[in-house]
């Protein structure tokens, strides 16, 4: 009963650092982006590089890989996705153009990483000893990567609730055009969001490097993921996406062991067929005005 | 029906009649990008069926699809090839029922991202079930060859057609035209959105599973992974939305480029094939929001022909 | 005019791209070959298919080429990207065959994509000899395609072989017959899975635990935790690279320690043993190869050197050695033309000389020789059964992981 309790709140850290950053992009920026897996690939591409080439910990390294996929992001956003953003007549529309400008980004993202690291496998032995709570052995690098994700949630939510730049970023979450009109520089906080986003991923991405085995096409499975996660928890509140990432993490766990492995994945998607009928804004979202 | 109508009903006809001779002329190669083509056609007129007018993009292309070539992997040794796809459109069309049902009262991009799970969901509950009853790796060993299955594509693709303009004309097309304008007008006047749309959305559903049903000989050997492939669903919205859905032609105008294009970039930069398709679809998206029909409207418009 | 610019330099590089493939010269055999570079298996093909291509095009160059009745030919390789997509092999194969107008093509990579290619192959009149498709469909595939001939093995006679490691090692008295059998969702899975279980009930053993779990899982935690609470004696996995290397990660961390432990593919990569080192011994897993043969040996060497990874010690030699078959039956003939070649190819009466021991094709176009498990024993993946082929090593049993 612990086992798959702490296994499945592993598992649910794992998920939350997968989609934590989807969520500020979506919920901030409006950008329902389809490259999130690409570049959490390719925060954990850094840090597989920065261990191997280096021996730095991939801990280390996210002092690295964070900053530069903030400004990377924040550039995708500005260039990119901006004239999108201008463009489009409803919020509907936008839908559509990021949709399919962000998967052909995630393209774009593979065919890179696949050009510079080739099309093969990495994966890498980094603190795989064992942790043993109430008579179970977990891997120390899940445990690791549990603590930094839950340190990474509470700094992002102190953050976002406590401070003026979070209250900004909130305001344009709940309506852009009411954050206008109180002074709010609509581009400017969406760019950061995207980019903060973006920053969150690929460090997302460098922790499950550590026992993920990534290829420079796994991205989109991430990204199925993370949307799963995002539009379950609510868009635009990062509780809600914290929320549910344990429960998919936790039910996904419980069925493996005790119904049957098979079916993880098909649970995942009936869970979140059973919260977008019953709850289409989310666990946390606010109905849609 | 008005004597334009005819004209446009025996030029469409003509048309076929030159394209079904095709594969009498050409080399394999052009054949397979034809087939290439005719099942894209297939897939994009009738996904612009349900998602021009009512403006929801489905990504559930692979799920119908994946749903045809099974039909055609379990059934191909015990029935008649002929009877395989009409079973394919029933099940598509039930599939898109249940799903229409659900998930239509959905908004934007909720039914974007279901629709992008059904295809995953329906491949996981079809692999447990497989795994379950020990069902074997599908092998569908066929005498069909590449021109049957581009004929049966073609004439596939020519009941699209057929049904999109039936349906243009239709009492249905009427209503669909005000609900893509205003869904609230729509309901006033006492249309029944709901049933219009599963509708549509069941006649799209249908025509993936047939092409499902009818490329399985071509792929030999299904497996889910490959069946259910959600780049289909991708290739298939990015082709309609190049074309643009406003007409019926619309679909066919973004196949064509796009699949060329495709094997442009393929064929010239092996090792850049993906990067390369990428800023294609980047470039579809801000050079050519209407897509070819957006375009082809604004030039007539400028010219001043555009009066109907 | 910025579009335009963009537009410009695209084709610009696509063009540049034609023309770095094409080179120019008297006498040459141009050969196609269409693979993953991306998409899901691009990783497997990275490991397996495209250094063994690479290499033996690199080492029949230079050595001067293929000798042909008129002198010596060099061998020009073009390759595409099939982006792991079924259609996109088809189309590729059309094109290498009508518009390069290839003499010869390599056969894809994986199960799947040499399937879907069989048809064009065969209608076009090209060989297709498979280093990497496993299947239980020789019989109808040589009959519908005669051209299509099989190197790696057949899915039945691995799965037999593996069950039957099992059954020595329970008669001779080392391991009880408590079984754990997991498997991935998917038809290599399942159909590996089932056969294996028939065998193991077969023999009496009793299967405490089987699953089976979806395409790219890799938490795979509680999947260990249920093999290790049945108690088995051994622990079969039927199982891709990703969730290969997560099995096996989750058994140290759960210090789950069945005597026998045996993961499919990609236990035979070399990075399953840079990932793992010491823990990776007595891990049992697809395939093998004899590393004690002075061929593999000068094969795994001269594959670092070129390409700087070691091959896999499974596919990798195979897929190398559909191509020294196929360089041998050009050899003999002396001659490009397909026809001869494939008349020579479908003679079941010759024979070759590859990396993996001779090789005859049997009526069938189907290798009866090759090696079905293979063990990490001291840091090297040796074969631990085999049909038809000597040099097998002894099972280990697996001494816990620490």
């Amino acid at each position: 009963m612990f086992f798959i309790l702490i296994t499945g709140l592993l598992l649910g850290g794992t998920y939350a650092l997968i989609a934590m950053g989807l969520n500020l992009q979506y919920g901030v920026a409006r950008i329902m982006n389809l490259a999130n897996g690409e570049m959490l690939v390719a925060g954990g591409f850094a840090a597989f590089w920065v261990y191997t080439a280096g021996q730095v910990s991939p801990i280390a390294a996210l002092l690295v890989v964070a900053p530069v996929a903030f400004v990377v992001n924040w550039a995708i956003y500005r260039i990119m996705l901006r004239p999108l953003v201008k463009r489009a007549k409803s919020r509907g529309a936008l839908e559509v153009d990021s949709i399919l400008a962000t998967f052909g980004l995630s393209f774009a993202l593979v065919g890179i990483m696949t050009w510079f690291f080739g099309g093969g496998y990495f994966n890498y032995s980094y603190l795989t000893g064992r942790v043993d709570i109430f008579a179970s052995s977990y891997a120390q690098n899940r445990v690791v990567a549990f603590t930094i994700a839950s340190l990474l949630a509470a700094a992002l939510w102190i953050w976002l609730s406590y401070t003026r730049a979070g209250l900004r970023m909130r305001a344009v979450a709940v309506s852009p055009d009411s954050a206008r009109l109180v002074g709010i520089d609509v581009p400017a906080v969406s760019a950061l969001a995207f980019g903060l986003g973006g920053a969150v991923t690929a460090s997302g991405g460098a922790l499950i490097s550590m026992f993920f085995t990534l290829d420079a096409s796994v991205g989109v499975l991430f990204t199925m993921k993370a949307l799963i996660i995002v539009i379950m928890g609510g868009v635009g509140d990062i509780r809600g996406t914290i929320v549910a990432a344990m429960i998919l993490g936790i039910a996904e766990t419980f069925v493996a062991r005790v119904i049957d492995p098979g079916l993880t994945l098909a649970a995942a998607y009936v869970l979140f067929l059973g919260v977008l009928l019953f709850r289409p804004q989310g666990l946390f979202g606010r109905t849609p005005t | 029906m008005t004597m334009r109508d005819i004209r446009n009903l025996i030029l469409s006809a003509f048309a076929f009649g030159l394209l079904a001779l095709l594969p009498l002329y050409v080399s394999g190669y052009i054949l397979s990008i034809a087939t290439t083509m005719a099942m894209f056609t297939v897939l994009a007129t009738s996904w612009a069926l349900f998602s021009g007018p009512t403006h929801y993009i489905s990504l559930a292309t692979a799920a119908f699809f994946g749903l045809g070539t099974f039909v055609t992997g379990l059934g191909f040794q015990t029935l008649p090839m002929w009877l395989l796809p009409i079973i394919a459109a029933g099940l598509g069309a039930v599939l898109a029922a249940l799903v229409g049902l659900v998930t239509l009262r959905l908004s934007g991009v909720y039914f974007v991202i279901f629709t992008l799970g059904l295809a995953e969901l329906v491949r996981q509950v079809v692999t447990w079930v497989q795994n379950r009853t020990g069902q074997r790796g599908m092998y569908v060993l066929t005498s069909i060859t590449e021109r049957d299955i581009y004929w049966q594509l073609l004439g596939m693709a020519a009941l699209v057609f057929l049904v999109g303009w039936l349906i243009a004309r239709s009492r249905l097309g009427f209503a669909l035209r005000i609900i893509g304008n205003d869904e609230t007008v729509a309901k006033h006047s006492g249309i029944d959105t709901a049933a219009a749309k599963i509708l549509l959305f069941m006649v799209s559903g249908a025509a993936a599973a047939v092409v499902g049903a009818m490329m399985a000989p071509r792929y030999i050997y299904i497996e889910p992974s490959t069946a259910f492939a959600s780049i289909l669903s991708f290739q298939v919205v990015i082709m309609a939305l190049l074309g643009g859905t406003g007409r019926l032609w619309g679909p066919l105008a973004g196949v064509v480029p796009f699949t060329l294009l495709w094997e442009f970039i393929s064929r010239n930069a092996p090792n850049q094939t993906l990067l390369l398709l990428g800023i294609a679809f980047l470039l579809i998206v801000y050079v050519l929001p209407g897509g070819f029909v957006g375009l082809y409207d604004r030039l007539r418009h400028r010219y001043g022909q555009g009066g109907q | 005019m910025k579009r335009r610019n963009l537009m410009m330099s695209v084709a610009a590089g696509a063009m540049l791209a034609v023309s770095m493939g094409a080179a120019s010269a008297q006498d040459v055999i141009r050969m196609g070959a269409a693979a993953p570079k991306t998409g899901p298996l691009a990783g497997g093909a990275d490991v397996t298919h495209w250094p063994a291509v690479r290499l033996w095009v690199h080492q029949v160059n230079e050595a001067g080429g293929l000798q042909l009745a008129d002198g010596p030919a060099m061998i020009e390789l073009i390759e595409y990207d099939d982006q792991t997509n079924p259609q996109q092999t088809i189309q590729a194969a059309q094109r290498m065959a009508t518009q390069d107008q290839v003499d010869f093509m390599v056969a894809p990579y994986s199960t799947g994509l040499n399937l879907a290619a069989a048809p064009i192959f065969s209608q076009l009149g090209y060989p297709q000899i498979t280093g990497s498709n496993v299947t239980n469909q020789q019989p109808e595939l040589s009959a519908q395609f005669p051209g299509m001939f099989f190197v790696l093995g057949r899915t039945g006679v691995m799965a037999e072989d593996t069950a039957q490691v099992l059954v020595d090692l329970r008669d001779a008295g080392e391991i009880g017959d408590r079984v754990a059998l997991v498997n991935v969702a998917d038809a290599f899975g399942i159909e590996m899975a089932e056969i294996s279980r028939d065998v193991l009930e077969e023999n009496g053993f009793e299967i405490v635990y089987q699953t089976s779990y979806p395409l790219g899982t890799q938490d795979i935690a509680p999947i260990i935790d249920g093999a290790r609470a049945a108690e088995p004696d051994a622990f079969i996995a039927w199982s891709y690279p990703a969730d290969t290397f997560a099995l096996t990660d989750q058994a140290i961390v759960q210090n789950f320690q069945p005597s026998v432990f045996f993961t499919a593919v990609a236990t035979a990569f070399p990075s399953f043993q840079e990932r793992f080192g010491d823990q990776a011994e007595g891990v049992m897993g697809m395939g093998g190869v004899n590393p004690d043969d002075p061929a593999f040996q000068e094969f795994a060497e001269a594959h670092m050197e070129l390409t700087g990874q070691l091959p896999d010690y499974w596919a990798s030699a195979s897929t190398y050695a559909t191509l020294e078959i196929l360089g041998q039956a050009i050899e003999a003939t002396g001659s490009k033309d397909r026809e001869v070649v494939m008349a020579y190819l479908q003679d079941s009466s010759n024979e070759y000389e590859t990396v993996l021991g001779p090789i005859q094709f049997n009526e069938m176009n189907d290798n009866e020789r090759y090696w079905t498990v293979g063990q990490w024993q001291d840091g090297v993946f040796r074969g631990v059964a085999a049909r038809g082929r000597d040099g097998a090593s002894d099972v280990i049993l697996k001494d816990g992981w620490d």
